[in-house]
């Protein structure tokens, strides 16, 4: 019985100080949940962070924040950060389109940002989604040049119409380059653990290797660190998402393409934008390659020159490259 | 499929087997002592995860593999103190190990790393490198070229973490002990009789607690091998139900070392063609006749067995053979007839392929491994008589 007492004594106490850790995130200013991936998993969480972060430096103020650990915590998350009065509430990633249309008409008063999803028409949300595959194209290019055996691939994690985009950009832009240009493309599983299996990308990017391919495209989260791991010490090139991934393996990330999701995050913050439906493209500098120090040596004249004429042509509209998520069919691969 | 390819898969195949393999021997040893144990699981998430944050925060490996072994015993004892000791249900327990470990690692490595429930990348001596033996290539691209024995050699024998080659001799080493000493023949009649161990005067709880230590070792070393070999770092849930697989190999294996060897390396090369073949390209015909194949091997073998046999068997010969005459019927085209859709070429579903290991799993256990006799007197706490 003592025992019992004890016990349910311990778990309340557990509970309280849950609790209280929920509440000590919390300050009426602007707030930011992360996905399932974290804060800090080198990618599109750590990128939305950085956005947050560079605001917090530059105008000396603070933000709240949250990493939820499942999916039944979004809907509460949102929730508990509106009752609190914090506004915009910024979310990372498309998940949280369900939970939000819920909460969002709650709380009419409160402005709320999400990142990766563009069909969301609310007075008060502001959805911001991204051309992925004009971004890809740009990378595929690039892998397409930089490719000795005429061979790219691409690793995918949940396989699903936003990773396909993807894929589908990245295959038009290699064949761009090169049109005998063999495409492999991969997908890690069907379920959200996909985005968390590094040693199932390590093995498809093994066997992506042994049939010819020298440059592999990872768009897969955490599973993506198996892949650019494996790239690099079998001496192939890889290619990064999201954040600027080079800094991870320097020297062998031919680049990455970036989503500057810190952009869309350090705007909202600033209170400089309005509700509504926002897609980014090239042509706004929401979407593009990563070139630095790291990759300086990897990326030729004749690459940057290439990239930048279909910068160009993007942002004139001469180039249409294929969305794949407007039709669900991809000219230049099969699924 | 060249020959390459074929080496491939084998290398493959073992590095997918050997968390297994480790994983079933650690539950042989439970089992034969009469300890079922479904925990394998969240000893070997556990140790997956404190190996690879001691490795990254001593810089040592081989102090991440001793952590990883240790919080492997340290659940193995808790395991063997409520279904020993105190002789609770034992499924209960396991159960309880697997949830308590799936919890605590995220929580824990979230609030050491604060990287989302991960450790960092593990680098140098922090990391079980494979080990090259002499005048083997290291590179696919370098391994592509060279000569068939070459492939052999550098793919097949070479490159392994020292951890692959542990596992493979714990085989010989485990039927060795089981079979060839005095505490191997205790351990296993332990499993069978224990009232009669205990009238030699044997402790026959002491035994016990020895065969779940063993087992929360090879456990440790099956966890450390997924977070410091295969990979460089600790994910969530990253055991991804290896621990029952291994289970379920254990049954396919009757309990005995060199089967569980096979069993697992069975199960190594399913995983492996998921990853290496995600597009087949096959003639419908062949996909019929594998299909409908299968289904009537299984209902023959089905006819004669127990009514549970029949309805599991049975029901999944009719899923499969709808599958095939779904997959008939859908490449029926304007174009194509009923016999010409039969040459049709399909790309076989990848989901189709990654299934495999799971619906083999079902398979293996609704009955074709034969008669597999559990240890008589498995999960059954001991009580001496009053």
């Amino acid at each position: 019985m003592s025992l019992t007492k004890t016990l349910l004594g311990a778990t309340t106490a557990m509970a309280l100080a849950a609790g209280a850790a929920f509440a000590d995130g919390h300050s009426a200013g602007p707030a930011i949940i992360y996905d399932l991936g974290g804060k800090f998993d080198k990618s599109f969480n750590e990128s939305a962070y950085n956005g947050a972060q560079r605001w917090a430096d530059e105008n000396g103020q603070e933000f709240a924040e949250f990493e939820i650990t499942s999916d039944a915590q979004r809907e509460q998350a949102i929730r508990r950060f509106a009752e609190d009065g914090n506004s915009p509430i910024v979310m990372a990633g498309f998940s949280w389109a369900t939970a939000l249309e819920t909460v969002a008409a709650d709380h009419p008063d409160t402005d709320f940002v999400v990142i990766d999803v563009s069909w969301i028409d609310m007075p008060n949300v502001r959805a911001v989604g991204f051309k992925e595959q004009e971004g890809s194209y740009l990378v595929g290019m690039m892998a397409g040049m930089a490719s000795e055996t005429d061979t790219v691939s691409f690793v995918g994690g949940m396989d699903i119409p936003l990773i396909r985009r993807f894929a589908c950009g990245y295959a038009q832009g290699a064949m761009a380059a090169n049109e005998d240009m063999t495409i492999i493309s991969n997908m890690t599983g069907t379920t959200p653990a996909a985005w968390n299996d590094p040693v199932k990308g390590s093995e498809l990017a093994l066997s992506q290797i042994s049939q010819g391919s020298d440059v592999v495209f990872a768009a897969a989260g955490g599973t993506g660190v198996g892949v650019l791991q494996t790239a690099a010490d079998e001496g192939i090139l890889s290619i990064g998402v999201d954040a600027n991934q080079n800094y991870l393996f320097p020297g062998q990330v031919l680049t990455s393409m970036l989503k500057r999701v810190d952009n869309v995050v350090y705007e909202s913050f600033s209170g400089t934008t309005d509700a509504g439906i926002v897609i980014l493209g090239v042509a706004e500098g929401g979407v593009g390659v990563a070139l630095d120090e790291f990759n300086a040596e990897l990326v030729s004249e004749d690459m940057l020159a290439s990239v930048e004429a279909a910068t160009a042509a993007m942002a004139s509209g001469e180039l249409m490259v294929h969305d794949y998520m407007s039709d669900e069919t991809c000219p230049a691969l099969e699924f | 499929m060249d020959f390459f390819t074929i080496v491939q898969l084998g290398d493959a195949s073992i590095r997918m087997a050997i968390p297994l393999l480790l994983a079933c021997l650690a539950g042989l040893f439970s089992e034969r002592a009469g300890i079922f144990d479904i925990g394998l699981e969240g000893k070997m998430l556990a140790a997956a995860f404190l190996s690879a944050a001691v490795s990254f925060a001593s810089g040592s490996v081989w102090v991440g593999l001793l952590a990883g072994i240790g919080i492997s015993i340290a659940l193995s004892i808790v395991h063997g103190l409520a279904s020993i000791t105190f002789r609770g249900n034992q499924l209960i327990s396991g159960v309880a190990i697997n949830f308590f470990a799936a919890g605590l690692t995220v929580v824990i490595a979230q609030g050491w790393f604060a990287q989302g429930g991960r450790t960092p990348s593990l680098s140098g001596a922090a990391r079980f490198d494979g080990i090259d033996f002499p005048g083997a290539l290291t590179r696919v691209r370098e391994k592509m070229q060279a000569s068939p024995g070459m492939q052999f050699y550098s793919e097949f024998v070479s490159g392994h973490s020292i951890l692959v080659y542990i596992g493979l001799l714990s085989v010989p080493l485990t039927w060795w002990i089981l079979y060839r000493t005095r505490f191997g023949l205790r351990l296993r009649a332990v499993g069978e009789a224990p009232e009669a161990v205990d009238t030699a005067g044997i402790s026959v709880v002491g035994l016990r607690y020895s065969a779940v230590i063993i087992c929360g070792i090879l456990c440790g070393i099956a966890g450390a091998y997924l977070s410091t070999a295969v990979q460089a770092g600790f994910t969530k849930d990253m055991t991804a139900n290896r621990g029952f697989i291994a289970l379920a190999a254990l049954i396919f294996a009757k309990w005995r070392p060199w089967y569980a060897l096979g069993a697992c390396l069975l199960f190594g090369l399913f995983f492996a063609i998921d990853n290496r073949f995600q597009n087949i390209q096959l003639q419908v015909l062949w996909i019929m006749v594998i299909l409908i194949g299968a289904s009537a091997a299984m209902v023959l073998y089905a006819i004669k067995r127990e009514k549970i046999d029949v309805i599991v068997l049975g029901g999944l010969s009719a899923v499969l053979t709808v599958i095939a005459l779904a997959t008939w019927v859908g490449s029926t085209g304007e174009e194509a007839g009923l016999v010409a859709a039969l040459f049709e070429t399909v790309k076989v579903p990848s989901q189709l392929i990654q299934s495999l290991p799971y619906l083999f799993v079902v398979i293996v256990l609704a009955g074709f491994v034969g008669k597999a006799i559990p240890p008589r007197a498995g999960g059954q706490p001991y009580v001496k008589e009053r």
